[in-house]
């Protein structure tokens, strides 16, 4: 067990600095490729030379693109020194960069925006686990009948639909038109309240579309499941319907969903970019953008590898997870 | 997904009859008893896929929307204005909000006009299918070749080239797609190997899209060809003295073809969706071709005041993308051996 998490680490690490340096090279060879500055690019087209010149170094844009890789990564580890166009900018560990658009620091910026993000993303969770997986049970158990039909034509329309039109729907129905919610993100420490009315939309939202994926995913997996030879054995020798659905089948339909509600749940804390912008959220999704928007090379950098990390390690915890309920996963 | 295994060794000749109708009047001598005839796994598929209404009512959707995109022109010509024309005399100056009701709909413009500059909602609508449509087909193509065969040299060859290239998909499933995607497209120049502002953008939308969509087609088809390189007419195409080749192209392959063709179906709509998303977050063609995720952009600050304009290409990709799953589910029921539906 121990080597399997040791390899499964190995792994975690090599796949996060892979896609760090992919990230970088974006920014360092397409301008190079295409005959632009990007140093002049990340200050804007106002900027004097001494400035774009100050900034360049900083970045260390003249240097290897290895050389600037390994700035960033010790970065986060020991902190940083930005050091050019006459004046240091330190940068505290974890550094995960210093943007010069706003001039803050990366890791500032990205505490004030996970809670935003994780707010949203556990309250819809929530929900669309527990809706998308019972649609999905009792559809399969009623395969066939009006109900099975409706819900999955819903699922369908729910799939089909783009979240960011979703959600202007929701808020010109539920706010503009009803005045139901006030779709503004307020803390949780200053008022609950608050908090839970902000971000009701954005969560029934997120939920209704994960929803309904999951409950075809789910009605498709119990399909599967309930044609196995050992539910006809349980039934076979005896054992109670409920038995046979609840402890033998939902156990087997359970671990395909929690596979992907796992990475899922990663790839949604890393950044719901489409929900916040639709929302006018500031979390790490509108972190995202705004650093695009800005070309905020550190922020969009951050913003990236923090991504990249919460799917990654969210991989890994349901690996781990199947290799302590299955012992053929670690062997293998 | 559960991928269909269409496990008849008659792989040569079903490549041929993929989509051709089996012709229910076969000259059988209509006297005589009707000799029980043995049916191709494809011809199973197209008679369940015909008697599935939601599927067909899918399919229909998606050719006329091909068609509209095809013959965009020509519609335009017939029935709206050209998209890119400013009618401002439609716009109420104070407020920038279509004069007439119900977002400007009327005679003249079918489905009213743009906030601001009263553009022709119907025609961009139209053009903006072409964008989206070719964007979609373009990268699900893109997609599945490189996931085809990827996913045979991982599962096939094992060993040290399956170890690398999972570790590749393994990455770039869990690369923010989106994100790099719009990061790329910022530091992307104008004009690229003589492509100009909107051939740019198509491009790299269908490279990028493709690119991050293949992993999924390669995992499915490395898992089906691990499972598939030890059958026994496998093994007796090898003792026949088969090479690699030859077993990869005429005994893996048409196996293959069913999951793939499933895939390929279900990933359009996924597509369509991506570029939406895309275009809505300003990393999609440029303005001012007329692109659906642009129009809904556009709509963000103007929607509380003309909910009309939001409503239409909302409704538009909705639409489009609900034919294609609609028909993809009835492709992949159709071509599932143990579906009886």
């Amino acid at each position: 067990m121990l080597a399997y998490i040791v390899r499964r680490l190995f792994a975690v690490v090599v796949m996060l600095l892979v896609v760090t340096f992919v990230t970088l090279s974006i920014f360092f060879l397409i301008p190079k490729m295409t005959g632009s500055d990007p140093a002049a690019m990340f200050v804007g087209k106002q900027a004097d030379p001494a400035s774009i010149e100050g900034i360049r170094q900083k970045l260390g844009l003249d240097e290897p693109i290895l050389v600037q890789f390994w700035h960033f990564v010790s970065g986060i580890f020991v902190g940083r020194d930005y050091t050019g166009g006459g004046d240091t900018i330190h940068c505290a560990m974890p550094c995960f960069g210093y943007s010069f658009r706003t001039e803050q620091e990366v890791s500032t910026m990205l505490a004030d925006a996970f809670p935003v993000t994780l707010s949203m993303v556990i309250g819809a969770a929530v929900l669309w686990l527990v809706l998308g997986v019972s649609t999905g049970v009792i559809s399969a158990l009623k395969r066939g009948t009006i109900i099975d039909r409706a819900a999955m034509i819903t699922a369908l329309a729910g799939v089909s639909l783009p979240i960011f039109f979703t959600a202007m729907l929701a808020m010109l129905v539920f706010r503009t038109q009803l005045h139901w919610v006030d779709a503004t993100y307020v803390p949780i420490s200053e008022s609950f309240g608050g908090w839970f009315g902000g971000l009701l939309l954005p969560w029934v939202t997120l939920a209704f579309l994960y929803a309904a994926m999951y409950a075809r995913l789910t009605r498709a997996t119990m399909l599967e499941v309930l044609g196995e030879d050992y539910i006809r054995t349980a039934r076979a020798k005896g054992l109670p319907e409920p038995v046979v659905l609840g402890k033998h089948a939902m156990r087997s339909t359970m671990t395909p969903i929690l596979t992907i509600f796992g990475m899922d749940l990663g790839a949604l804390v890393g950044g719901a970019i489409l929900t916040e912008t639709a929302f006018s959220l500031h979390g790490l999704g509108g972190l995202a953008i705004k650093g695009v928007s800005e070309r905020d090379l550190p922020l969009i950098l951050a913003v990236t590898l923090i991504t990249a990390s919460c799917v990654v390690i969210a991989n890994l915890v349901v690996d781990l997870l199947y290799a302590v309920i299955d012992p053929r996963v670690r062997l293998a | 997904m559960t991928a269909p295994l269409h496990e008849t060794s008659a792989g040569e000749s079903t490549a041929t009859v993929v989509g051709a109708p089996d012709a229910p009047g076969t000259p059988d001598n209509s006297g005589t008893a009707k000799a029980i005839q043995g049916r191709s796994p494809w011809q199973i598929a197209w008679t369940r896929l015909k008697r599935d209404k939601l599927a067909l009512a899918g399919a229909f959707v998606v050719v006329f929307l091909i068609l509209v995109a095809i013959f965009a022109p020509v519609i335009v010509g017939l029935f709206g204005h050209p998209p890119n024309d400013f009618h401002e005399d439609q716009i109420d100056p104070l407020f920038g909000t279509p004069i007439g009701s119900w977002g400007g709909i009327s005679s003249d413009f079918l489905l009213g006009v743009e906030p601001v500059n009263g553009r022709d909602v119907f025609s961009r609508i139209v053009y903006g299918a072409r964008i989206s449509l070719l964007v979609a087909f373009l990268a699900a193509v893109f997609a599945v070749f490189l996931g085809t065969v990827l996913g045979i040299v991982a599962g096939y060859f094992g060993g040290w080239i399956d170890a690398a290239l999972s570790r590749v998909m393994d990455v770039m499933l869990a690369f923010p797609q989106l994100l790099f995607t719009i990061a790329l497209v910022s530091v992307l120049p104008n004009e690229l190997l003589g492509l100009d502002g909107s051939g740019v953008r198509i491009a790299a939308l269908v490279l990028v899209i493709g690119f991050f969509g293949w992993p999924y087609v390669g995992r499915i088809v490395r898992g089906q060809t691990l499972s598939l390189r030890n059958r026994e007419y496998v093994e007796a195409a090898q003792s026949l003295g088969a090479g690699r080749l030859y077993i990869l192209r005429r005994e893996l392959l048409p196996n293959l073809i069913a999951p793939i063709m499933v895939y390929a179906t279900l990933m359009i709509p996924t597509n369509i969706l991506t570029e939406a998303a895309l275009s809505f977050l300003g990393a999609g063609v440029k303005p001012p071709t007329a692109s659906w995720g642009q129009m809904l952009s556009t709509a963000i600050t103007t929607y509380e005041a003309d909910p009309v304009f939001m409503v239409i290409p909302g409704l538009a990709i909705f639409v489009t993308v609900l034919a294609f799953n609609l028909f993809g589910d009835g492709v992949r029921d159709a071509l599932d051996p143990k579906g009886s539906r």
